[in-house]
This record gives C-alpha cells, structure tokens and sequence, in this order.
C-alpha cells in the first residue's frame, strides 16, 4: 500500500487521539473521548494490517487473541480498590511492548541486510538501544510495582544503604553499552547485556520506593511507557506512534510533577533520597500523652445531628477497608437531614493519581462533590465537622507550623480549622512518614478507634435513628 | 537525515500539545486519564503487528519477539479502553 497514503490514514488516527484527551478535559464528554481515542486506535491498526510488509498473519492473529482475552478479563473483573495494579500492569504491558518491538526489529535488521555506515546508522542504532532502556526499565518497574501495590512483596521500602550508587553504576554501564552498540552493532553479546542491565534497573529503582510514594511511581512509569513507545516510532519511522507516545510521555510527566508538588518534594528526591531529616526527633508520647480524646460511634452521631456542613477526607485507609460504599450511605442519610456535605481529595491520597475520586465514583458519589485541596482549604473554617477516614500524613500540622518537621512544606488539607475534627483510624500509629500528628491531640479532635468500614456504618445507623 | 528531522519536529511538538492538553484534565480523571492514555500507548500495536508479520525469513527469536510485543500492546489497548470505559461510566451515571 502506498506509504502517503498510511501517513496520512496515521494522521487521522492522531487526531482521534488528539480529540479523545481533549474529551477527558470533563467528565460529562470522557466517555465519547475515550471512545474517539478507540476509534483512532482501530484506523491506525487496520490500515497496519494491510500493509504489504506482512506477510504472515499467524503470529499476529495469536498474540491479538491472547492479548484481547487477557486484557478483556482484567479490565472487566478487576476491582476499583485493585485499580492501581491494574496501571501499573498496562504500564508494563506498554514498556514491554516496546522492548519486544525494538529487539525482534534488531535481530531482523542484522538477519537481512544490517545497519548502514555511518551516520545514519548511528542513529538507527541509537533509537532501538534508547527504546531497549527505557522499554525494560518500564517493564520491569512496573512489575515491582505491582507486587508492592498487591502486596506480593512488601508495599514499604526495600533495600540497602549503597543502593544509590548500585543503580548509579548500572545506569553508566547501561549508558556505556548504548554507546559501543552504536559503534558496533553485530555485537549481540553487548546487546543481551544492555538488556539484562536495564532490566535490573528497574527493579532496583521502584524497589526503595514504598508507601505514599507510589503515587509518583506509577505517574512516572506510565510516561516511561509513553516516551518508549515514541522511541519505537523512530525506529519504524512510524509517525502515529511518534505523535501518540509522545502524548502520553507528556502526560504521565504532568501527572508526575502534579504528585510531587503536592508532596513539597523534588523527583530526585522521591527516587533517589528519602524523607529529608527532621532537625530534632518528635516525641509522638509528648504529643500524644493525655490529650487524646476518643469516642464512640453514637457521641458522634449525635455532633453531626446539629452540623450544617461537613467535609470527609478519605485516604489510603478508606480504599484498605473497602469503606467507600459505607462513606456514600453515611453521605446520604446526612444529606437526608439536610447537611451539606463534600469531600476533600488531597493530590496524593492514595495510591495513584486520582484514586480516592475513582473509588467515591464507584460508589456513586457525584463527582461534583469531590473538591481539590485549593478550592475545600479555605472552606474548614465554615465547616462543622471534618471527618477523616484513614487519611494521616495529608491532614498533619506540622506540616503548616513547625519549620523543623521532614515534612514542613507539603501542602496539607487544613481540617484542623474544622470546629470538630473527627478521625477514624485503627490506632495512635503514624503514617508514611512515621511521625506523631498533632491533629490528633487537639482539643477539637475526636477519635473513632477501630475499622473504617465499621465504624462508618455505626455512625451512620445511629445517625439514622436519631 | 530530513527525515528524522521531521519526526523530531512531530515529536517535540507533540509533547508540548500534550503538556496544553493535559493541564486541563481535572484531578478527578487522573487515574481514567492514565488508563486511557495507557490505551493510546498500545499503539505500539502497529510496529509489533510489522515485526510480527515478518514472515519465514526471519528467525524463531524474532518470531517470539514480535508475538510477545503483539500480546502486550493488545493487552494495553484492550484492556485499557475497557477499564477507562467502565471508569468513566461510574463517573458519568450520576449526571
């Protein structure tokens, strides 16, 4: 088929692409836009397959088999609590798709004719080892990831002091191998050992990374998938994988940068640093010791009886007890007696990007009732009761007020400036960042020992007879 | 060489229309937006068909190469579009 022609079908298919992220700009138009990006995805494949350079359609045949029924059945019975694996297994599905595309056009390349001299050969060259990086990168890190998120290895971090410099090292030798390979690239022996090297760096750079910064991660991993898919484009001189995987590099850079902000925390820092040192250590019994207050599920029933307005602040803890279905009901009934009630979503609650508004959607919360941190901030002051559900880390004061706190900087939701503060959480134990919250131990704060979910429902029905 | 000039071109504009796009994507569709643009990276898709359909010259390795790259471009495209779908539509019912 004439190469203008599939150029310009592949031009159709990136504005598709194009118009599909546009549609995920609100959510009354995201599922036509996901849909016009299917659309895309379907021109660009079809016109692909009647390409002449095919010649056998077996391999292609199984493998789209395999890959539909695998992904259908992930897709359909995976659980919204489940969701973060779930992207971070497409992200590995991504950076390995790249990395089998770009080895198999390798070894094709030096069974037929091999790379030209000079120049042009270096390039050529250069894109298949830069997509062989960043592609096992990608894989392999998404599948730690995985395991952490699913709990197959431990979700904190996992390492040894010098594992800094281990990945430093094998970051130069990966870089070294790149270069002769450029020079020099019948060397398969070279090839294999760019492979086995990026390999064993993506496991050693998502290892170290635990907990709360698993947002940042999977925003991350995800740009890698795009960026290698980009990669791979100039390898075929493809433009639709050039232009789609440069947008979704762009994207899960965006993202990145958006859960490092609201984290006060460099990328570097994420990756290669850990929580920066607090300038004294804080005694949590100090804090704690006498102040605590806790109550029962009914003493709080009857303070949300006379509220006018109340916020929820999920968190990580929320999605853990599967608490999302109970939180909606408890919303409902107090809406039925005329409160006003919205939910406060911190950037990096959770998970991933978005994780607490995917869960409260799944339990038919209106999106309209999720508010960012910038918008709800000023509001507590307004608000009667602020209900925390095993958020911690996020609602920390130290993080406003004291200079010499690690995580002095971070922007916090300022539930403290609520009239009550009611937190439910299992016990006195810190967050990620293993410090006391003064919150806790403030005269207006409440706390509902105990599980999430449990405690949600107990609320609830007491607040329901009354 | 004008050639990859001109795919450079593409690539680097591109990535600044996604940074305009993306800025406008609120917080609340951050994880279909990752799933979805998940989706649009199986577009990788369309070189692992050209490997896979390499035909008998060449080897079993680039054979297995392509099959594997094919099945998991799939699994993104299939199985993202999907997820983001079922996603968007618990965000949409309410409306």
């Amino acid at each position: 088929m004439n190469t203008n022609l599939v150029d310009l079908v592949y031009l159709f298919s990136a504005v598709f692409f194009i118009l599909g992220i546009k549609g995920l700009t609100k959510p009354k138009t995201a599922v036509r836009g996901n849909m016009m990006s299917a659309i895309g995805m379907l021109i660009a494949v079809v016109i692909t397959l009647l390409d002449k350079s095919i010649v056998s359609y077996e391999y292609i045949i199984a493998g789209v088999l395999v890959g539909g029924i695998v992904g259908g059945i992930m897709a359909t019975k995976i659980q919204m609590t489940s969701m973060p694996q779930m992207i971070a297994m497409l992200n590995g599905c991504g950076g390995g798709a790249s990395l089998g595309l770009a080895a198999a056009s390798y070894l094709l390349t030096l069974g037929s004719d091999g790379y030209e001299s000079g120049v042009m050969g270096v390039i050529a060259v250069s894109f298949v080892m830069i997509t062989v990086l960043i592609g096992s990168v990608t894989l392999t890190g998404s599948l730690v990831a995985f395991a952490k998120l699913q709990e197959l290895i431990s979700g904190q971090s996992i390492g040894f002091a010098g594992i800094k410099f281990l990945n430093a090292a094998l970051f130069i030798a990966a870089i070294v191998m790149l270069g002769m390979l450029c020079f020099d690239p019948t060397n398969s022996t070279l090839f294999w050992g760019l492979i086995a090297a990026s390999c064993i760096l993506g496991i050693t750079i998502v290892l170290p990374i635990g907990g709360a910064d698993m947002p940042v991660v999977i925003a991350l991993l995800n740009s890698y998938s795009g960026i290698a898919a980009a990669a791979a484009g100039f390898i075929m001189g493809n433009t639709v994988l050039i232009v789609s995987g440069s947008l979704v590099g762009a994207s899960g850079l965006i993202l990145t940068q958006i859960m490092c902000v609201a984290m006060n925390r460099s990328l570097t820092n994420v990756l290669f640093g850990v929580m920066a040192e607090g300038s004294e250590t804080i005694d949590a019994d100090e804090i704690y010791a006498g102040k605590v207050k806790s109550a029962q599920p009914e003493e709080i029933a009857m303070i949300l009886e006379t509220a006018r307005r109340v916020v929820i602040v999920p968190g990580f803890g929320m999605a853990m007890a599967q608490a999302q279905h109970a939180v909606r009901e408890l919303c409902d009934v107090m809406e039925d007696k005329g409160i006003e009630v919205e939910f406060a979503i911190h950037p990096v609650a959770g998970r991933m990007p978005g994780h607490m508004n995917v869960l409260l959607a799944e339990a038919e919360v209106s999106y309209d009732k999720l508010v960012e941190m910038d918008r709800i901030n000023p509001t507590f002051e307004q608000t009667d009761v602020a209900i925390v559900i095993g958020a911690n880390d996020v609602t920390n004061p130290m993080a406003r007020e004291d200079k010499g706190s690690p995580i002095y900087g971070m922007p916090i939701l300022n539930v403290d400036k609520a009239q009550t503060v009611v937190v439910i959480k299992r016990s006195l134990s810190p967050g990620f960042a293993g410090l006391p919250n003064p919150l806790f131990a403030q005269d207006n704060t409440l706390m509902v020992y105990g599980d999430g979910k449990k405690a949600v429902i107990d609320i609830t029905a007491s607040l329901d007879l009354a | 060489m004008e050639m990859i000039v001109m795919q450079l071109a593409l690539f680097v504009l591109s990535l600044f229309l996604g940074v305009e796009l993306i800025t406008k994507v609120p917080p609340t569709l951050h994880t279909p937006l990752m799933s979805g643009t998940n989706a649009i990276s199986g577009i990788t898709l369309v070189g692992a068909v050209i490997a896979a359909g390499a035909g008998d010259s060449a080897s079993g390795l680039v054979h297995a190469l392509g099959f594997i790259a094919v099945v998991m471009a799939t699994v993104n495209v299939i199985g993202g579009y999907l997820v983001t779908n079922r996603m968007l539509a618990m965000f949409k019912r309410k409306n």
